[in-house]
């Protein structure tokens, strides 16, 4: 007779044979059978944090950035929902994470035990898939298909909840299923059909773009690689998603830069103007498509995609391709070079009016910004970051806000999998933690968190993590004293009235860092932003690096809200020449 | 053009809703109503009735069947969100119209008054297969079997022969003919 396991033992058994290596956690009184049995495995090692939320987005940070699900183990009560932001932030960006959080006593669910909440109700509407587990016997099977769920797939979060005295109870262990049918819930039955429709479609096409998204970064480096051949033996333009950037190279000709709300004034004309749009792995976000009636008016439309319930869900398309981006995008890429019969002839001349358009929106440099030898520009900073940083295989995380779009447009990514940002759900506090998870993923990697001052002050508190485990993280916060992005919105849409999005009171980083228990260095000169830099980079350590930086600056181009994409607001140089233009003819 | 004033969109362009009958054949486990009910008022539809009970009690299968409206392309979201729920199995909808499909609701009416009131009501329901329940000297509960819109009418017609209380089911829904849905 095999040996009977207590739950506890179970639930390690069970991360053992899911290879699990690092859980993000937090000890309550209804998790410590489980916090008992971790000495008796070596092989996972347990990442202490400071509040569940952190634990939540350090194992989004470690998802993302190794393609593993992420582990998280949380008490009964207010450990479960301090990690619900976490994971509704999973949720909308399609992050592997299965949550494991203790509950009260069976006898006790139900009423109002200390620390008891209901768990499984809160978590519904956040995650894949939850599970209350209140039979031991189906504990190993619970936690199988948990992994199951969370990886295949759209990924996502799932949460199982397990009273305290099923980690006590015995029973058999079971050993994960081979793969056996999904329910019906995993999508790649794509038609040869659909592959020919669609490549016809790229045959006729004379203004083609391609916009990519999260689902390539989600599908694997292969679909990055996948990607690229795509865009070479078409030669079409390609724009990219916030989640997108990485899976293109951000340096090469061909990308436009990011598209949507701040994305580059080539990607957004180019979107409006096509006549064949290909998204690979996106889901036409608000902050993508602007004003729905006027997307892309006249374009036939191309979604890939792994979830069926994203097609048509904002954005009528006029073919859909529900599979796995890898599995769609390799087999285009073998259609197409079977079509030409080897010869590398395409349709490169048809489209070079087009490039030809698109060069001419280039040349307005959208992303230019006015820069300053007294205060230090929020995209100058950025930019020098890159310069110093890119050789080195750097991962960056960022909070949500003004530094975050700066990020995305002055950092260029090469690589999938190295950026790591909340965009659907758009968590301040986000990065720092994330930056945790990234680290641990990869301990001998550059990884920076690109910060705002007040974003990154809602989880600080995981700075000791960093110190406790000597993860050298690079904490570089923007720092402009304002929520950058609230006083944006307040100055284009309230008339300058600045309600509630200027701190004071700020801390001082300098030692709070020291506090900490960290390095602590500040730039509030350009002429010593690059030495500073480098002095962040050079230290072996954790390190908070305050940049000052011009309080004013705003974050451009942009679409303003109910806008199409050729409408866009650009940056301080255009409306200055507008400016003079305006004056000019009143002259006349 | 209006100024929306925010960081949003303003909604545009609206499309006629239609009412439709959703089917869901579920694993009948704890809490799996919850996600259906909690998916429609989580995204924001409409669900005008519900139904649900077990229908197979070896594999553990119950049967929803929700009537909600809404414009094509949300009837659409509704299918293929309830298909990404992992306890659903398959999901069938109808359009109210469709004539391959009958609905039912099932409604208790309690009729307080005589004889003759209560066989006032009984004649009045006579196109829904009336049955009598439960019979006092003063007092009847009636059942019947019809569509919402008739129930609906009968329920107005009967208050003035003396209906004091209304019970009634949500529709439920089964196609015409030997084929079934798979």
């Amino acid at each position: 007779m095999p040996k009977l396991l207590t739950g506890a033992e179970i639930v390690f058994k069970c991360l053992e044979d899911q290879k699990v290596e690092h859980i993000f956690g937090y000890p309550g009184g209804a998790v410590l059978p489980i916090y008992d049995e971790l000495k008796n495995h070596p092989s996972i090692k347990h990442i202490l944090v400071r509040h569940e939320q952190g634990a939540g987005h350090a194992a989004e940070g470690y998802a993302r950035s190794s393609g593993k699900p992420g582990v998280v183990l949380v008490t009964s009560g207010p450990g479960a929902t301090n990690v619900v932001t976490a994971l509704t932030d999973a949720y909308m960006d399609s992050v592997p994470l299965v949550c494991i959080s203790g509950q009260v006593p069976t006898h006790l669910i139900g009423t109002d035990a200390f620390q008891e909440c209901d768990t499984t109700g809160i978590t519904r509407p956040c995650t894949k898939h939850n599970w209350l587990v209140k039979d031991i016997n189906d504990l190993s099977k619970v936690m199988h298909e948990a992994f199951r769920v969370a990886t295949t797939g759209r990924p996502g979060p799932v949460l199982i909840d397990i009273p305290k005295d099923i980690q006590f109870a015995k029973t058999k262990y079971k050993k994960p299923n081979k793969e056996k049918k999904l329910n019906g819930k995993s999508h790649n039955k794509f038609s040869k059909d659909q592959i020919d429709e669609f490549v016809k479609l790229l045959k006729k096409s004379k203004k083609p773009i391609i916009y990519s998204g999260g689902g390539v970064i989600n599908s694997g480096p292969k679909a990055s690689q996948a990607l690229r051949e795509f865009v070479e033996i078409t030669g079409f333009p390609i724009t990219s998603t916030l989640q997108g950037l990485g899976a293109y190279p951000g340096d090469d000709n061909q990308f436009l830069g990011m598209l949507g709300m701040h994305g580059t004034y080539e990607a957004n004309n180019a979107m409006h103007d096509c006549d064949l749009l290909i998204n690979i792995g996106a889901r036409f976000d608000d902050r993508i498509t602007g004003k729905i009636d006027e997307f892309s008016p006249n374009s036939k439309k191309v979604h890939i995609d792994i979830d069926p319930s994203s097609i048509n869900k904002i954005i009528k398309v006029d073919l859909a391709i529900v599979g796995d981006v890898t599995s769609v995008i390799s087999k285009i890429n073998k259609t197409i070079t079977k079509s030409k019969n080897g010869h590398s002839k395409s349709n490169k001349s048809n489209i070079a009016k087009w490039w030809e358009q698109i060069e001419k929106w280039r040349e307005k440099d959208s992303l230019n910004f006015i820069n300053s030898s007294e205060s230090i520009k929020p995209q100058h900073a950025v930019r020098r970051l890159y310069e110093l940083t890119k050789d080195k295989d750097t991962y960056v995380t960022t909070e949500v806000g003004q530094h975050q779009m700066w990020a995305a447009q002055h950092y260029k990514f090469n690589k999938p999998n190295r950026w790591m940002t909340s965009g659907g759900l758009g968590t301040m506090g986000y990065g720092l933690p994330a930056a945790v998870g990234v680290q641990i993923a990869h301990p001998e990697k550059l990884v920076i968190d690109i910060a705002g001052e007040a974003s990154v002050l809602m989880t600080m508190q995981e700075m000791s993590t960093a110190v406790q485990y000597n993860l050298p993280i690079k904490i570089f916060i923007l720092n402009n004293q304002y929520m950058g992005m609230v006083r944006q919105w307040q100055e284009l849409l309230h008339e300058k009235n600045y309600s509630e999005s200027y701190s004071e009171a700020l801390p001082d980083f300098m030692k709070m860092a020291e506090a900490y228990g960290c390095k602590g260095i500040k730039a509030d000169n350009p002429a010593d932003l690059d030495d500073k830099i480098q002095e962040m980079i050079d230290y072996d350590g954790p390190v908070i690096f305050d940049c000052h930086v011009d309080p004013n600056e705003n974050c451009f181009p942009m679409i303003p809200s109910g806008k199409p994409h050729n409408q866009m607001i650009l940056g301080p140089n255009d409306q200055e020449e507008n400016k003079i233009k305006g004056k000019g003819k009143a002259l006349v | 053009m209006p100024k929306s004033k925010s960081a949003y969109s303003i909604p545009t362009k609206k499309q006629k809703p239609d009412t439709y009958i959703f089917v869901v054949w579920v694993d009948n486990e704890a809490g799996v109503l919850a996600r259906v009910v909690g998916l429609f008022s989580g995204r924001g539809y409409n669900i005008e009735s519900l139904a649900v009970a077990e229908v197979d009690a070896v594999k553990n299968i119950s049967r929803i069947t929700i009537v909600t409206t809404g414009t094509p392309q949300v009837i659409d979201q509704i299918r293929l969100q309830l298909t990404k729920l992992v306890p659903v199995h398959k999901v069938a909808e109808f359009k109210r119209e469709d004539k391959g499909v009958i609905f039912k609701e099932m409604a208790l009416f309690k009729v307080a008054g005589k004889r003759n009131k209560i066989q006032k009501c009984l004649n009045a329901c006579k196109k829904f297969n009336p049955v009598i329940l439960d019979e006092t000297k003063n007092s009847a509960v009636i059942q019947i079997t019809a569509l919402r819109r008739e129930i609906d009418k009968m329920n107005k017609k009967l208050k003035p022969l003396g209906l004091i209380s209304t019970s009634r089911t949500g529709a439920v829904a089964m196609t015409r003919g030997a084929k079934i849905f798979n």
